[in-house]
């Protein structure tokens, strides 16, 4: 299963973080940090793979990929397969790369709502759910077409009394 | 700085794309970027906290603005600011019919809410209501927050819609509702036990990626119980093949291969059938070949399922041609300049090492390779590597590099891990007691207080018992060289507590022991300890009870005692300790100094640590005032559980026949209850011992003796019940496997993995000879080269022949009953399928396992397999083994010295395994291999 999705920038700032399992937010703040401080510290040209049980447990690990100015990092336990997992960070950034048009850093901080409607498609509830960018972004696209219809609604301002009197 | 440059550009990029969102969240996003420390980001961050409170509180906010502040708040949560003020709106949000509102209120609960936070409550109505809902993404959307927020208590609320979901006309929809389930059965299993015919048949959808979503459940099922799904093998084999020979839609493919994730996931499940299952593992032997010969291992995701085909094949009843195309695959994988595939050829390597323990030879190199490596991730994967194959000739070479390596560490958490392999190979393999006490001194030095306090017990308690054979003499000289060696070490500054405390407890009990050092001189070292580390009181504590027998002893033997000056003031310092602890020590210390030889032999017989003290657990000697108490009136004893069981069988009766737990919520209208699920099953169970019980025995509860047979007899009837209702099938055969394990293998702690892949293996020169000769040595030395070791096998000449000739008869037949079976599969204990093999006594076994790997090894294709990797070492090691073993049968005993090749060190290896196995392997039990070599 996998226990963690994160995103951390190259200073260590953590542009989205999503924990399968609850944890408090002062709890997410010390993995992030932990896993940022065992990422910096690596070499270029190693394992993309780490052991990483003093943080998140017994026998789970830690794959992560660089990317100009981003890691990504999947945190999962022993009944995934690491290499897979390499992969799937690999689909989750060709799926980013076609949405937003040659990624960045910044995409991923301004739709963070839309990046969650991507992981939540490539994975749901700590499974890999699919792998197929074309199908991730298919699946996003009907929701922002979706979106976008109601959107043009709701841009109308009114008052919004008997909504909040629920 | 010129980061910061790129981000304003991209930013004024950002804000022209127009993200929808308002200037001042550019403007946060940007300053948060900007900020130069901590600090000033935690400033920006709470004046944001600020804004976003007061403009909560505003009345009538627009919902995009609302929108917009949700986001806000999810995005300083994760920046680590606590956002709870704002969890309200997010749950207003969900309530929203707007689809895009819905969502960011969604997103927004997930990620702010855990399963038992109270505001759930407060969604669980809008969830029941969007998952009927008619557009599937609001389904999905619910479903997805289902995952999250749903707890064990809440399940039952969402469950049946859950269930119809499944039939969904989407396919989306149906793999979110699987994987829910999925979700459930993590959170509480009991609550969809009853629904995992629902995964059976959704394995058959026409959608093969609803197919691959109940691969995930379906693996955790599997993995709990594997015998309730040996039906499914078959299955799981023939998807796999028409996955591999692309029979599912282009549109699975991902680079070329065919729906890998799917694969991958298969594998995983076969891995677990297979193992142990001979027809299992034939089955699925076809279908692997294949896969190994399709696999494009140019890919990532082509070595991603290579790599699982490695372990699959692994886990399975081995077959040499598979185990041929592993090892190939591995040998791929670690001569690749990735180090990613070499961390996965170091894993593949390790896990096929179990089975056939040769296959490093060839690898040896770029083992070694792989261990000095800069990447400490394959460092680390490299010494579990040979923490696996260490064996007795190689446990030295092996350990020392493992502590080199933990020294130069600073992560205590690996540091404690390795330190504890360290130290269970040395208790393990130990060639010398000397050797043995020079690594736990080396390991509590580096590493002292991170060692598990076990290991420290173990220790003391292997110095006290000596190995188990009756020769005082050993025992003693190995105390001797104990003690010798910690008084050298207790003048370096600043040793671990624990050390400290090891080395306190061995000299008070064995310093004056041999009459080597005098009484006066280890009382002073042991005051030393005492002031150096006054802070310690546990190390104190140590010392002064040290002291206490070093005296006990001294007026016992009859020798006048004169008390150091230092411990004078020692002790009274610590009269008036703060800790009653050393208080009561000194006490008991000045005591003792006043009473006579006898009465201090009494108290504190010499060597007496290892005498049982017996413990009357069950206070019988308080019966008669019990007795005597009830007829006077009082009430007999009635244990806590035994309340509390009839509290609950009698007071919650009624309410028990629903599903939810009496205090829970319910969500839906009153109706009837439910009829399925196993706990209201056990519910009608539970209650019936107790009337049984008082009918059958009319007998009203007045004494003890009485409510405490009740007692037993209720909880016996329970733990039958339990068992009925649980999986029955599963729990006995487990509950077997792991007795016939225990009385098999050593049952040392963790030992598993270490102890099965120490079993026997041959060993072969290693000739490559343009390598570096540092590396090649250290390559002899780990993978059994001649060159760093002699044999050692002096003393044990009478012992072995009379093995030799016992066991000879009790090999051969078993020859005969499993002639084509490769050799591992003997040596697994624990496998259900080997009855007969289990049945039998372990050492026995394993000379049978020498006998037909060598006779075998002659003629069949099992040793043909090995044979283009060094085809003449085998033929000398088996020629050498055959000789060996007539030998050894003539009742010849002889040194190995003179042997030709590595034959004797194999056989050595086997011998010393199969007396360490047949000993239990646990050296603070009986282990007489392990300080053989020091006694000669």
């Amino acid at each position: 299963m996998i226990k963690a999705v994160m995103m951390l920038n190259t200073q260590g700032k953590p542009r989205l973080a999503k924990f399968y399992d609850y944890m408090p937010v002062e709890k997410q703040q010390e993995l992030i940090r932990g896993v940022f401080s065992v990422l910096c510290s690596r070499p270029e040209n190693v394992s993309n793979f780490l052991e990483i049980d003093s943080l998140f447990g017994p026998f789970s690990r830690l794959v992560y990929k660089h990317y100009a100015t981003l890691y990504f990092v999947l945190v999962f336990d022993g009944s995934e397969n690491e290499l897979a997992m390499l992969d799937l960070i690999q689909v989750l950034v060709e799926t980013l790369d076609k949405c937003f048009s040659n990624v960045c850093e910044l995409d991923i901080v301004f739709n963070y709502s839309k990046m969650h409607a991507v992981l939540d498609e490539i994975v749901f509830g700590g499974q890999v759910l699919e792998t197929s960018s074309a199908e991730v972004i298919k699946a996003v696209e009907e929701i922002s077409k979706l979106e976008a219809a109601s959107n043009s609604i709701s841009l109308v301002p009114k008052s919004v009394s008997g909504w909040r009197g629920r | 700085m010129e980061q910061l440059k790129t981000i304003g550009r991209e930013l004024a990029m950002g804000s022209q794309g127009g993200f929808g969102q308002s200037k001042e969240f550019l403007d946060l996003v940007k300053s948060i970027g900007e900020a130069r420390s901590k600090a000033e980001e935690d400033r920006i961050v709470l004046s944001e906290i600020d804004i976003l409170k007061r403009r909560l509180l505003e009345p009538d906010i627009p919902k995009r603005k609302m929108k917009e502040y949700i986001i806000r708040l999810v995005y300083i949560e994760m920046l680590g600011h606590d956002a709870s003020f704002g969890y309200i709106h997010a749950v207003k949000m969900t309530h929203d019919d707007n689809l895009l509102l819905k969502r960011t209120g969604y997103l927004a609960v997930t990620l702010f809410l855990n399963e038992d936070h109270d505001l759930i409550i407060l969604i669980v109505n809008t969830i029941q209501k969007d998952l009927r809902s008619d557009n599937y993404l609001v389904v999905c959307a619910a479903l997805n927050a289902i995952c999250r927020l749903i707890n064990e208590e809440t399940i039952p609320a969402v469950l049946p819609q859950v269930v119809e979901l499944l039939n969904h006309q989407k396919e989306a929809v149906r793999k979110k509702a699987i994987m829910a389930l999925h979700r459930f059965h993590r959170k509480s299993p009991s609550s969809v036990s009853h629904l995992i015919t629902n995964f059976r048949k959704r394995l058959c959808d026409n959608d093969p990626g609803v197919m691959g979503a109940t691969l995930c459940p379906l693996f955790d099922l599997i993995s709990e119980d594997v015998n309730s799904y040996k039906d499914l093998v078959s299955s799981f084999v023939s998807i796999l093949k028409q996955v591999t020979e692309r029979r599912l839609p282009k549109s699975y493919d991902y680079h070329q291969m065919p729906a890998p994730f799917i694969q991958i996931k298969l594998l995983k499940i076969m891995a677990l059938l297979g193992s142990g299952d001979k027809n299992a593992s034939e089955i699925m032997s076809m279908v692997l070949g294949d896969l190994f010969r399709k696999c494009d291992s140019s890919t990532n995701i082509g070595n991603a399922i290579l790599y699982e085909c490695i372990r699959c094949i692994s886990c399975i009843l081995p077959n040499p041609k598979l185990l041929e195309a592993a090892a190939d695959a591995i040998s791929k994988f670690l001569k690749s300049d990735s180090h990613n595939l070499k961390y996965m050829g170091i894993d593949g390597l390790g896990r096929l090492i179990k089975i056939s323990p040769d296959i490093a030879e060839q690898h040896q190199l770029a083992v070694i390779d792989c261990l000095e490596d800069p990447d400490d991730t394959l460092k680390r994967k490299t010494f579990e590597l040979l923490y696996k194959m260490t064996k007795s000739s190689n446990v030295e070479v092996i350990v020392d590099r493992m502590i080199d390596y933990m020294i130069s560490i600073n992560d205590n958490h690996y540091k404690t891990e390795i330190a504890s392999r360290c130290v269970e190979l040395a208790e393990q393999f130990a060639p010398s007691n000397q050797w043995f006490i020079q690594i736990m001194n080396k390991v509590f030095e580096h590493a002292g207080d991170l060692v598990n306090i076990k290991v420290a017990h173990n220790l003391m308690r292997l110095i006290a018992e000596g190995f188990g054979e009756d020769d005082d003499d050993a025992d003693s000289k190995l105390r001797l060289s104990a003690v010798e060696s910690y008084l050298q070490l207790i003048s370096e500054p600043k040793l671990p507590s624990l050390f400290l405390q090891v080395i306190s407890w061995v000299l008070g009990e064995y310093g004056t022991a041999d009459g080597k050092y005098s009484a006066s001189y280890i009382s002073g070292k042991l005051c030393d300890v005492a002031d150096a580390y006054s802070s310690d009181e546990t190390v104190k504590g140590y010392a002064v009870s040290a002291l206490m027998k070093i005296y006990a002893f001294e007026i016992a033997s009859g020798r006048k005692v004169d008390v150091l000056p230092e411990c004078q003031s020692l002790i009274e310092e610590l009269l008036a300790s703060h800790s009653t602890d050393l208080q009561q020590r000194a006490y008991e210390l000045q005591a003792l100094l006043a009473l006579d030889a006898r009465a201090v032999e009494s108290i504190l017989p010499l060597d007496a640590s290892c005498e049982d003290i017996e413990v009357d657990k069950d206070l019988s000697f308080l019966n008669g005032y019990i007795q005597q108490a009830i007829e006077s009136g009082a009430q007999p004893y009635i244990s806590e559980r035994e309340r509390s069981g009839m509290f609950e069988t009698t007071d919650y009766h009624p309410q028990d026949h629903h599903e939810v737990p009496s205090h829970a919520l319910r969500f839906e209208a009153y109706e009837l209850p439910k009829p399925s699920g196993p706990p209201q099953a056990s519910n009608e169970l539970v209650p019936v011992p107790e009337p049984s019980y008082y009918s059958e025995s009319h007998q009203p509860i007045s004494t003890s003796l009485v409510s405490e047979r009740e007692s037993s007899e209720i909880k016996l009837r329970l733990d039958g019940v339990k068992q009925k209702w649980g999986r029955p099938s599963y729990q006995s055969t487990t509950s077997a496997s792991s007795t016939t394990q225990q009385a098999g293998t050593p049952t040392h702690s963790d030992a598993g993995v270490g102890s099965s892949s120490s079993k026997p293996r041959s060993s072969y020169e290693p000739k490559k000879p343009e390598i570096d000769p540092e590396k090649q040595r250290l390559a002899a030395s780990l993978f059994g080269g001649s060159s760093s070791r002699t044999d050692k096998k002096s003393s044990s000449g009478g012992h072995k022949p009379a093995k030799g000739t016992v066991n000879k008869p009790a090999a051969v037949p078993k020859e005969n009953q499993t002639p084509v079976q490769p050799p591992p599969d003997l040596l697994d204990l624990g496998e259900p399928t080997d009855t007969t093999v289990t049945a039998m006594d372990p050492f026995k076994e394993l000379e049978g396992l020498m006998d037909s790997s060598s006779q075998d090894g002659g003629s069949s294709d099992v040793m043909g397999l090995y044979s283009d990797a060094a085809p003449v070492t085998t033929t000398t090691s088996v020629d050498s083994l055959l000789s060996e073993l007539s030998d050894s049968s003539k009742g010849n005993p002889r040194t190995y010295q003179s042997q030709t090749s590595k034959g004797p060190n194999t056989k050595e290896a086997l011998e010393k395994d199969a007396l360490v196995r047949q000993m239990g392997v646990n050296p603070t039990s009986q282990n007489p291999t392990l300080f053989k070599d020091l006694l000669g």
